[in-house]
């Protein structure tokens, strides 16, 4: 308990002394009506940062970018009715990508809660499928254990969004209790022995084997390069691990998928033994899934037991934490010798597409190949985001931060507010399409207010690019509301409105000349790069085929 | 191949915690053939008996998914163990004649089945038993009409003294008596 404050008076005081004691430091939020007692109590609080968005959703993906690149729970601050909707899109982002965020809501005085008073929504009912669990606290004693349930609840197992709703007379009650006590939770699986056997027993017979790592192994990644190395076995990471093996390791294949690498395509279809860790088996990893890894057998790491075997049958079901398992099958490790093999996935790991001298794969990869290892990049939602997928190298964990599960377009710039405040000391850099980032540019206020130095490039090729390469490839070329240059801000401009220095660059040598400029820029920068807008992204593996069907090369007059 | 199987869970009696259950069962698509709710000799914690259809793998993910709601304490498939079920169901069948009266009456005592309502062209019946028992005697009825039928929905418990709910089928958990889960609530 933080001995400087008193007994708080009421349920906003006994919010934020909780939230405090939690060692929360930074929220992200908006005011209004039903939320008001708890903004009133926020002076009182020096201690707590408050960043004020222009838009809930820009604050709940903030708060996601927070969580993304500390690996601590982010948290927002809503008031009611459309406060409170504003926040769906970004929860439902936390759930699908397992993010650890708290979500506080104001809600209208309990006597007119279910009589459509002013402002009111069941956020609790229209959270209940998005939310790992949910509170509606009716008395202001309840409000610390809510609270402290809700960030264990969040943060242990898999990781997820939790929200508190709190009518307004309950933030306004006095508050007669304490600050302490939390029922303890349910007790996290313990890993058996039984099915580490199976898996070192399958492991070792093993002549073809690749791993694959998720999201679910982000705090696991010494043990990961460590399993990775005392069996040898080549790793794939999916687009939420991104970073959890590091690209300059021999043994690192790419992202698997849709738009994944041929090396990782091809090894998980080629593979005798798959060792899955911390992930889900997610549509777009998997492709046609009575096709998935044909000739493997499946182990299948993951704490979430509803994961294993829900989409892809496991052989081996091994209900445990990432670095716990990885722990367990290192110390069994026997170093494999199948040199055909490795030799297989580095001749496979050499064939990647060359994109043209100037297109949107140039502006990524010449952005990329700038950042430094400490430095995190958070993209949107479309063809830049696969593109930067695809050519960007991380080494370390919670480097890359980006929507997967939902595929939130406007995540990326807001997700780089949060990543920036939670790590001061490394730069923040976004990259967005011109599409997304128009749909929470009004946080370009945000970094003006604070003077948060993300550094923010759009990739402009004035189409929404991932749905016209669709259009183009199975919808005849038939360019169904797509095309946005007619009307597109002009992005300097729009950041220049905002007192925002930025860059603009139409061709690859003038990207090269304001590039340093712009990463090093000591406040907020925007870069516009101008690409053509004729480009797909491949590798593809089409919507419903396999991944040996994968498109591996742009197909004749289709560039890349 | 779809089967019906019996699922027990013990929830903490919170606001909403039907609904949590039946959203989720909405979401994912699982079928409930029945559902039953009641307080348990725990206070703050109550029983359900839900009847799900589906293949071995949907139950496997119901049973699964269950889990990982916060306010569910513990999750007993009955597939894997011995139990008892009962239904209860409130039946009105129709009595046109004299005969059918008679008859009626007497297809009721074989089941031993209680009136419990008579009116001039019906009797209303309360039969209590399996879901084998309920559908014979059903079958029985139907020839004279059949105008209202109430089921409560099967509820079941683990045969035994046990009380100890087995460990699931992913295994890795050690199986706890509800006693010692609730102690630790």
């Amino acid at each position: 308990m933080d001995e400087i404050h008193a007994q708080p008076k009421n349920g906003a005081h006994a919010l934020w002394q909780t939230l405090i004691q939690h060692g929360i430091t930074t929220v992200f939020g908006y005011p209004g009506g039903a939320i008001m007692p708890v903004y009133d109590a926020l002076t009182s609080y020096p201690e707590m940062r408050h960043i004020l968005t222009r838009h809930e959703q820009g604050a709940v993906h903030a708060a996601e970018g927070w969580a993304k690149a500390s690996g601590k729970i982010g948290v927002c601050i809503a008031t009611s009715g459309p406060g409170a909707t504003n926040l769906v899109t970004g929860i439902t982002d936390a759930m699908m990508d397992s993010v650890p965020l708290l979500a506080i809501t104001g809600n209208v005085a309990r006597f007119l809660l279910g009589t459509d008073g002013f402002q009111e929504a069941d956020i609790t009912g229209i959270t209940m499928p998005i939310t790992k669990h949910s509170f509606l606290v009716r008395h202001a004693a309840d409000i610390p254990r809510a609270v402290a349930e809700a960030i264990k609840i969040a943060t242990s197992g898999r990781p997820g969004p939790v929200l508190i709703d709190i009518p307004k007379d309950v933030q306004m009650e006095a508050f007669v209790g304490s600050l302490e006590g939390v029922r303890p939770k349910k007790p996290l699986p313990q890993l058996s022995s039984a099915s580490i056997d199976e898996a070192v027993a399958l492991l070792k017979q093993a002549k073809q084997p690749v791993m694959m790592v998720g999201g679910g192994a982000m705090e696991a990644s010494a043990e990961i390069i460590a399993l990775a190395h005392a069996w040898n076995i080549p790793v794939i990471t999916t687009l939420m691990g991104l970073g959890i093996f590091p690209a300059s390791d021999p043994l690192w294949l790419g992202m698997p998928g849709m738009h994944g690498s041929v090396a990782s395509n091809r090894a998980i279809s080629n593979a005798d033994v798959l060792l899955g860790i911390g992930l889900r088996f997610d549509d777009r990893v998997t492709g046609k899934i009575a096709r998935f890894a044909p000739h493997a057998t499946i182990i299948h790491v993951d704490i979430d037991a509803a994961e294993i075997s829900k989409l892809v049958r496991a052989h081996v079901a091994v209900r445990a934490d990432a670095k716990e398992a990885a722990l367990a099958l290192t110390s069994r490790a026997v170093k494999l010798e199948n040199p055909e093999w490795i030799a297989k996935t580095l001749e496979w790991k050499s064939r990647f597409v060359t994109h043209s001298k100037w297109s949107a794969g140039q502006a990524i990869k010449m952005i990329c190949d700038q950042l430094r290892p400490d430095d995190i990049l958070s993209t949107d939602v479309g063809q830049h985001q696969m593109l930067a997928a695809q050519l960007a190298r991380f080494d370390k964990p919670r480097r890359w931060l980006t929507s997967g599960g939902l595929g939130t377009m406007g995540f990326g710039f807001p997700s780089g507010i949060g990543a920036a405040l939670a790590e001061p000391q490394v730069r923040s850099v976004v990259i967005a399409g011109d599409g997304g980032f128009q749909m929470t540019a009004q946080e370009l206020a945000t970094l003006t207010r604070y003077q948060i130095p993300v550094k923010i490039a759009i990739i402009n090729n004035s189409f929404l690019g991932m749905v016209r390469q669709w259009q183009e490839m199975f919808h005849q070329n038939n360019y169904s509301e797509v095309y946005l240059g007619d009307d597109n801000p002009d992005f300097v401009k729009l950041a220049d409105a905002y007192s925002i220095k930025a860059f603009r660059a139409s061709d690859a040598s003038e990207l090269e000349r304001v590039l340093l400029e712009w990463l090093d820029y000591p406040g907020p920068c925007l870069l516009e790069a101008v690409v053509p807008n004729e480009h797909g992204v491949f590798p593809m593996v089409p919507a419903g085929a396999s991944l040996q069907e994968s498109i591996e090369e742009p197909p004749t007059g289709v560039k890349a | 191949m779809d089967n019906k199987v019996v699922i027990s869970v013990i929830v903490r009696d919170e606001p909403r915690v039907l609904t949590r259950i039946t959203s989720m069962f909405a979401r994912r698509g699982f079928n409930i053939n029945s559902l039953s709710v009641g307080t348990t000799e725990h206070p703050g914690y109550s029983r359900m008996t839900i009847v799900v259809e589906g293949d071995d793998r949907t139950v496997s993910q119901v049973s699964r998914q269950l889990e990982k709601l916060e306010d569910v304490i513990k999750v007993t498939d009955h597939s894997l163990e011995k139990y008892v079920d009962r239904e209860l169901i409130l039946t009105k069948v129709k009595v046109d004649s004299a005969e059918n009266r008679v008859e009626v009456r007497q297809i009721a005592d074989d089941f031993r089945a209680r009136i419990v309502d008579v009116g001039r062209h019906a009797l209303t019946f309360e039969v209590t038993g399996d879901e084998g028992k309920i559908t014979a005697f059903l079958e029985q009825m139907r020839p004279f009409g059949i105008l209202e039928t109430m089921r409560t929905g099967r509820i079941a418990l683990t045969r035994g003294s046990n009380v100890d709910v087995p460990s699931h089928v992913y295994g890795d958990e050690p199986s706890k008596a509800l006693e010692t889960m609730i102690q630790q609530d």
